[in-house]
């Protein structure tokens, strides 16, 4: 590709605030922006059209943008880049800012505003974008001095990016674009206000080495945090749990940064995770947290969760530290330089473990695992969906390809995070703090974007795909051959589980009523459909799947009435799992204060 | 390090030093707003030369655990560059500015202008049938000042919110 067409760096004053931004953009190292064009940003797209060096992706909806962007961060480490227009334009990408706002994803985002002497008329395709995305932002600027546009730019993607990554906006009037003004370099110095800590205090270190080598009963409990780290933090953390000869859980957004395969990985915890992950974090004495945040869906009830442990709780984000559970030995820092300096320190450190009590509570893992908690029975023709995502992960290994799975949310969600094995990190893209279905096939888009050779699915359900299907037409327009993997219960099936669980069986308005013939779906935007109705045609739609190089929907008939299990209810303790539909009587043991959380 | 089991409130004075930048005020307040913490009072301006930082000076109350994280969720708002409790720091100084109309006549005002003597607080404004006392002070002073003048005639009242320094040379500057 070719910057030619972009000036160069001795006509900077004669640029236009158009020119300014993409010049700031490609100074960052973007590649690509996902967006959608609208009045307010015409003088973007019309500086876009003048140059080869930044590709666009045409979305079909703003939302998908967002989550595009977020798919390629997720799969590249890079900053995803949006563009949008003004009013809906910057309303429509909300919900993919929160997004990534709660699940620590680098984006920047574009928005077009109305020129600066119409700003507060309620002029047309005006929003008070800034005062919508304060709350669903990192951090987010109006520009309303062109000389401070380079500036702004390379302000919000060092923000986006750094300490704690997130979503950053940046509100352009129409009039910033048109103006003629000087292009500044990014800056070398230091920001002014912004310095998040990512180096460990040492005498935290020390604390907390001294802790993991007088633990008798150890848990590593790593988060999303260390997939943020790049992938020399999940490195350094497996190279950590075997030099420490330690058990090692996940959670849903950390899935990939220590391999599935490996014989010290527990699995998944929390709600749905599985049976020794979670005793072993109730029955652990010393839990080291790195890079995830205690949450609800993680912790289960609070005054319950790992009471007889000592916790030592690596993060980025101090406000992340001692927010919903109190920790003995907080450290500050980034996930790899945390990580780095305590295996510095270990190595360095004289104390020896107690490697008669680890055998012991390896014993006792090893009890818990026999329990076999992700067992399910595939006894007649009727797919069963944790059988069909079992296959596709064993098909896929077998394919040779490398493999990316984005998901939507809900029962299919937790059967991709615990029948799935991922043995590497940012190759699992899935919505898992704001929980936003629809975000999957764009997401999906994005990673095939920045990965054009491997094999990208979004493994779906027949409910969330429909809530940005209209990506299949993006799909189509840039030969992204994105497959989609429908879990088809015809049921939103977190939806009546969880009303099934706790509210007598009333399946109030989650039966998925009038589905379209995903089949002909497909074909009606230039895919290929693909369906299977019994076992004897799982393997073979699979394996077609896999090898046609085009976007494919493939629509698997699943079991209707299939719960996801384990389930800890809500406002219950970690050693209150339930492993089967059998062990649930009426309330499924959910208290009435568990009834009222989410 | 705060238990969380701890469910004593305790009130804080949290000073925060900003960029005075658009928008800066409304992260700030936002944050209480969307997080569910307390606003008890908070003030805002400029104070450096160059017009480029504000200090803000929030009165807050809650349990140990909500006061830290109010803290630690200021300072990771892009443009604070400092976050001080004062209230936890040691020795401060809080004070606040009230301007207090008494609306009476006879013998009411007489006590009015008596109490104002005893409590320091300056007459501005005054006509034959009202005065403004103006008053600094903390707000337990200033308080009390205005529950005595509310039998007598008390007709308007407004207040700063407090401001905040620690005493001694400790300063917060960036």
């Amino acid at each position: 590709m070719s910057s030619a067409i972009l000036p160069a760096a001795s006509d900077t004053q004669s640029l236009t605030g158009a020119e300014i931004v993409l010049r700031a953009l490609k100074e960052q190292g973007v590649e690509v922006i996902f967006g959608y064009p609208g009045g307010a940003v015409l003088p973007i797209y019309d500086a876009i059209f003048q140059q080869n060096a930044i590709r666009h992706i045409l979305v079909r909806h703003e939302q998908a943008a967002v989550h595009a962007a977020e798919g390629y961060a997720r799969s590249t480490g890079k900053v995803g880049c949006v563009l949008v227009t003004s009013g809906p334009g910057a309303t429509n990408a909300v919900t993919g800012l929160v997004d990534a706002l709660l699940d620590s994803i680098p984006i920047v985002c574009l928005t077009g505003q109305v020129p600066t002497h119409l700003i507060g008329n309620d002029a047309f395709q005006e929003a008070d974008t800034t005062g919508i995305t304060r709350p669903a932002t990192k951090h987010n600027y109006l520009v309303k001095q062109i000389d401070k546009l380079a500036e702004t730019v390379h302000d919000a993607f060092y923000v986006a990016r750094s300490g704690r990554p997130g979503p950053v906006v940046i509100d352009l009037p129409k009039d910033i674009l048109i103006g003629k003004g000087p292009y500044k370099p990014a800056p070398q110095v230091e920001h002014r206000s912004y310095r998040p800590q990512t180096e460990p205090d040492a005498a935290q270190i020390a604390k907390a080495v001294a802790m993991l080598k007088g633990a008798k009963r150890p848990v590593v409990y790593a988060g999303g945090g260390v997939i943020n780290a790049g992938p020399e933090a999940s490195e350094l953390l497996t190279k950590f749990v075997r030099m420490a000869g330690m058990p090692c859980t996940n959670t849903l957004m950390s899935l990939g940064c220590y391999p599935a395969s490996d014989p010290q990985f527990l699995g998944m915890l929390g709600m749905h995770g599985t049976y020794e992950a979670n005793l072993a974090m109730h029955g652990c004495d010393v839990m080291f947290n790195i890079g995830a945040r205690f949450d609800d869906r993680v912790t289960g009830r609070l005054n319950a969760f790992a009471p007889n442990s000592l916790k030592i709780h690596a993060d980025i984000d101090p406000s992340s530290i001692n927010k919903n559970v109190k920790v003995e030995v907080p450290v500050v820092g980034d996930a790899a330089s945390v990580l780095r300096a305590l295996i510095a320190a270990w190595e360095a450190d004289g104390a020896t473990q107690d490697r008669e009590a680890l055998a012991g509570w390896w014993r006792q893992i090893d009890e818990w695992r026999g329990r076999n908690c992700l067992h399910y029975v595939q006894e007649s023709r009727i797919i069963k969906p944790q059988h069909a995502v079992k296959r596709l992960y064993e098909l896929t290994r077998q394919s040779g390809k490398e493999t990316f799975i984005s998901t939507e949310v809900g029962q299919h969600q937790m059967w991709a995070a615990q029948y799935f094995g991922f043995e590497k990190p940012n190759r699992w893209m899935t919505s898992g703090g704001l929980g936003t279905m629809g975000y999957g096939l764009p997401a999906a888009m994005g990673v095939q974007v920045a990965h054009p050779d491997a094999l990208v699915i979004d493994i779906a359900g027949e409910a969330s795909i429909l809530m940005n299907i209209q990506e299949m037409s993006t799909l189509a327009q840039y030969r992204l051959p994105v497959k989609v993997f429908i879990l088809n219960n015809q049921y939103m099936g977190m939806v009546r589980q969880w009303q099934e669980l706790l509210h007598g069986g009333r399946y109030s308005e989650s039966y998925s009523e009038a589905l379209p013939d995903f089949v002909r779906l497909a074909e009606s935007f230039h895919g290929v459909g693909l369906r299977a109705e019994s076992t004897d045609d799982l393997d073979r739609v699979i394996r077609e799947m896999i090898a046609i190089d085009r976007p494919v929907i493939a629509d698997i008939a699943v079991d209707q009435k299939e719960n996801v299990f384990p389930m800890i209810p809500s406002g219950a303790a970690h050693n209150e799992m339930l492993l089967a539909s059998n062990q649930i009587s009426g309330g499924a043991g959910v208290t009435d204060e568990g009834t009222a959380l989410v | 390090m705060p238990d969380p089991s701890d469910m004593t409130h305790r009130a804080a004075t949290i000073a925060v030093l900003v960029e005075n930048e658009a928008g800066v005020l409304a992260r700030v307040i936002g944050l209480f707003s969307g997080r569910g913490y307390n606003i008890d009072s908070l003030t805002v301006a400029p104070v450096d030369a160059e017009g480029r930082l504000s200090r803000i000076t929030v009165v807050t109350s809650g349990t140990e655990m909500v006061i830290e994280q109010i803290k630690a969720q200021l300072d990771r708002l892009v443009p604070v560059h400092k976050v001080a409790d004062l209230t936890l720091e040691g020795p401060h100084l809080n004070r606040e500015l009230a301007l207090i109309k008494v609306v009476g006549s006879g013998s009411a005002r007489q006590e009015a202008l008596r109490l104002a003597d005893a409590f320091r607080a300056r007459v501005v404004d005054a006509t034959t049938e009202s005065f403004v006392f103006e008053m600094t002070g903390n707000a337990e002073k200033l308080d009390a000042f205005i529950n005595l003048m509310r039998p007598i005639g008390l007709a308007e009242v407004s207040r700063t919110g407090a401001v905040a320094i620690a005493r001694g040379t400790a300063s917060l500057t960036v």
